[in-house]
């Protein structure tokens, strides 16, 4: 019989040391206390700021225990209920922006998307509930993969598919694009899925401040951005506010 | 200040939700309170009206609060509510004299059955227009005036007060016992049988038949006109709409044309087809109601098929069985199987009401056997708000001669994909979700909003109905007709189950 994984037991130990005490550690607290090297102990603690069991402060660089072992059995949240908690945000988002609005999840690698309201032009439109699109090449799909650690896990490395001429391509251009996302807290696709279309998509996070899905408008580029490519600034303000008001409904704090 | 926003109140059977909208329509901000069920006995179900008061000061200034606004950017208030649901007050201290009873409650049923074997029982059809069921506030009145010692003489004299929700909340508003407004609306007027639905006035015939004593009675006034100024919770805003919940999605649904039909999916659901300013009679079991009136314009009817339970029973697989967490995760269940696996159920918890009406019928689960999951229960359930649907559509079409082409639908069911696909299915039209899913909101704002002249005319509000989603038919027909006969089938087995005297 295999004996006990060292590295799994290392990160107990430092689960362990960030549940004690003030709960706030620099990496070398953490190396010291425990003995090990800096170079292990940051690659351990990569690991488990990946599948969210750790956060890291970005003004401090301190290490503190994440919101998904804090919620651990908890975080999770129906699709179905996500969506009946959503509707009347998505519908008023819809009515602002004259767009098509959609909000996903992330499924094993893919972005589902879970409600779909039509562009309120009252022309022929499809259901595109319980579709699976791209998480890179989706401005909800990377709103996801820059907040939700299961999701960015479950991107494989190497070369991503390309749907258009602006598809992101590498996992290195990703991981860039990712923490832009992180920066500015949302998210756009300009004709990375398809020439013409644009998407603005936001965060919808859950009790604890946990990401559960996204939420976004799409539609014509010409309608979606500026001259200058760029989302217009009024339409990135509807998709956060709205947003940020499933959030709250859904017993997310202020943030 | 500029008055940016209009305000409405939705009284519901499960919640109260105070709700700002833009002139666009839009939702601007949303709160929302639940309040306790009471179930002192089978058949009996009851809301404590100084809960529902109470919930209502939380959630007004909360509304305000989450848009950033005071009362002064409010241009007027619409009140929606519970229908039926029958408040009895003092009009001294403002204290009710009993727990409010819900138009579920059965507690009238023996009464009813006596008031219909009197040979002048006929009268109340032709007068108001509906059935005499437990559903309506008649026989409730006059159930709590037999049961409630002193209350007739307190109710004669006047001290006593009748309203529903919409009255019950208006009067509050406005001052209570220092000059409070006792007002109903011609909407929540027609659901009481006491409403002559052509005079639209108070009947004496049917006061005399139920034996309601008139000083009790708010006075009747449009769905849409000042009844007041709030001095509470909202202070300064006019009081400006009310209508039955059902009547304010018809409204909120702009449907303002003869022959346009909607659907809201709540705790029970209601099909309403605007049949213009002729009150018309159905042969095939719906309900002739008033839709709406504004101000001094002649009142608009419509004819109703109104299904007790439906959201109903999704609560009771929560609540009662323990089956699933939260509403929506029915959705989830049912998906975890193909079909219904043979089993049917028959939600007649207080009877059935459209197109049957068979207060005596109970509540079955037929096709049971050792095959039957929670998955197969949770599409049941489902399935069962699905043929409801279809039943009143059937006798919608027969009475109008016409045939539903599409169904409009709005409440907070249409969240559900897979039940508005089996809507669709089982109806074979496709099935429209307007971009406002808070529908009866809607309608109580755009009616007071209306009123106040915030918004002009009819045609402006047309022109902020867009259709969010759409549900295409795609059921196979030989799968359809077998499965609606099961249905009947299940429903033909709910019949006689209270007999006389097991309620004695
Ligand atoms: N996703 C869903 N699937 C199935 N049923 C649902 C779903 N979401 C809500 N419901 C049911 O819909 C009802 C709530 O809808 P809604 O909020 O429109 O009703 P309501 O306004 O509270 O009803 P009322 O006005 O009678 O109080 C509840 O009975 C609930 O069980
Ligand atoms: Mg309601």
């Amino acid at each position: 019989m295999p004996g006990p994984v060292q590295s799994i037991e290392r990160a107990a130990a430092i689960l362990r040391l960030l549940a004690q005490g003030s709960g706030r550690l620099g990496l070398s607290e953490i190396a010291n206390s425990l003995g090990l090297a800096r170079g292990t102990a940051h690659g351990i603690l990569r690991t488990l700021q990946m599948v969210g069991f750790v956060e890291q402060d970005e003004a401090t660089g301190k290490y503190q225990l994440g919101a998904a072992l804090l919620h651990l059995g908890t975080s999770y949240l129906d699709v179905n209920e996500l969506r009946s908690r959503a509707i009347n945000w998505a519908d008023a988002l819809a009515a602002r922006s004259g767009e098509a609005v959609r909000i996903g999840t992330h499924l094993q690698g893919k972005l589902l998307v879970v409600h779909h309201v039509f562009r309120p032009d009252d022309t022929l439109q499809t259901l595109d509930v319980g579709m699976l699109l791209p998480m890179h090449a989706t401005a909800m799909g990377k709103v996801l993969l820059a907040y939700d650690a299961n999701a960015a896990a479950a991107v494989p490395e190497g070369d991503l598919e390309a749907f258009s001429r602006r598809t992101i391509r590498t996992t290195k251009e990703l991981t860039r694009a990712l923490s832009g996302i992180r920066e500015v807290g949302w998210a756009a696709d300009v004709e990375e899925t398809t020439v013409g279309e644009a998407s603005v998509a936001a965060p919808i996070r859950g009790y604890g401040g946990l990401v559960v899905g996204a939420m976004g408008i799409s539609g014509p580029v010409e309608r979606v951005c500026d001259p200058h490519n760029r989302p217009r600034a009024d339409l990135v303000t509807f998709v956060r506010d709205a947003a940020r008001a499933v959030s709250r409904d859904l017993g997310a704090p202020r943030w | 200040m500029a008055e940016r926003y209009v305000m409405s109140i939705d009284q519901g059977t499960t919640s109260t939700r105070c709700i700002l909208f833009d002139h666009g329509g839009r939702l601007v901000s949303v709160a929302q309170r639940e309040h306790k069920q009471h179930f002192p006995r089978p058949g009996w179900v009851e809301h404590d009206a100084t809960e529902i008061w109470r919930n209502l000061e939380q959630i007004g200034p909360k509304a305000l609060a989450q848009a950033g606004a005071d009362p002064g950017q409010v241009a007027a208030v619409g009140i929606a509510n519970q229908r039926e649901t029958t408040v009895l007050w003092d009009r001294h201290t403002g204290v009710p004299v009993t727990r409010a009873v819900v138009w579920q409650d059965t507690r009238t049923d023996m009464l009813v059955e006596e008031l219909a074997r009197r040979p002048d029982a006929y009268i109340v059809e032709e007068l108001c227009g509906l059935h005499l069921a437990t559903y309506f506030s008649a026989p409730t009145i006059r159930w709590l005036l037999d049961h409630t010692p002193g209350l007739r003489e307190r109710a004669e004299r006047g001290d006593v007060l009748f309203g529903t929700m919409e009255s019950w909340l208006i009067w509050k508003l406005t001052g209570g016992p220092e000059g409070g407004a006792h007002v109903t609306d011609v909407t929540n007027a027609s659901r009481t049988l006491l409403m002559n639905i052509y005079s639209l006035s108070w009947d004496d015939t049917l006061l005399d038949f139920f034996g309601v004593p008139r000083a009790m009675l708010p006075e009747i006034r449009p769905s849409a006109e000042t009844y007041g100024v709030a001095t509470r919770v909202m202070p300064g805003v006019r009081i400006a709409a009310a209508l039955g919940d059902q009547q304010a999605a018809l409204f909120g649904q702009t449907c303002f044309a003869v022959g346009e039909a909607k659907c809201t999916y709540g705790t029970g659901s209601f099909l309403l087809l605007n049949t213009g300013h002729e009150p018309v009679r159905s042969t095939h079991g719906l309900l002739t109601t008033v839709g709406y009136q504004i101000g001094a314009e002649p009142a608009v009817y419509a004819l109703e098929g109104s299904i007790a339970i439906t959201g109903a029973l999704v609560q009771w697989f929560r609540d009662g069985l323990g089956l699933i967490g939260t509403a929506p995760e029915i959705e989830t269940v049912a998906r975890t199987v193909d079909d219904n696996g043979g089993c049917y159920i028959v939600p007649a918890f207080s009877g059935l009401f459209a197109p049957h009406w068979r207060s005596e019928a109970r509540g079955i689960i037929v096709g049971l056997t050792s095959y039957i999951t929670r998955g197969h229960l949770a599409r049941a359930v489902l399935e069962a708000t699905g043929w409801q649907t279809r039943e009143v559509v059937d006798a919608m079409n027969a009475d109008s001669g016409l045939n539903l082409r599409t169904l409009n639908v709005d409440g907070g069911m249409t969240a559900n994909n897979l039940l508005m696909q089996f809507i669709a299915d089982v109806l074979n039209v496709p099935v429209v979700r307007p971009m406002v899913a808070e529908t009866v909101s809607l309608g109580a704002a755009y009616a007071a909003g209306l009123a106040v002249g915030y918004w002009p005319d009819l045609e402006g509000l047309r022109r902020n109905w867009h259709r969010a989603a759409q549900w295409l038919p795609a059921m196979d027909p030989e799968l359809r007709a077998r499965e609606y006969d099961n249905w009947q089938r299940a429903v033909e087995r709910t019949f006689d189950w209270i007999k006389p005297h097991d309620e004695e």
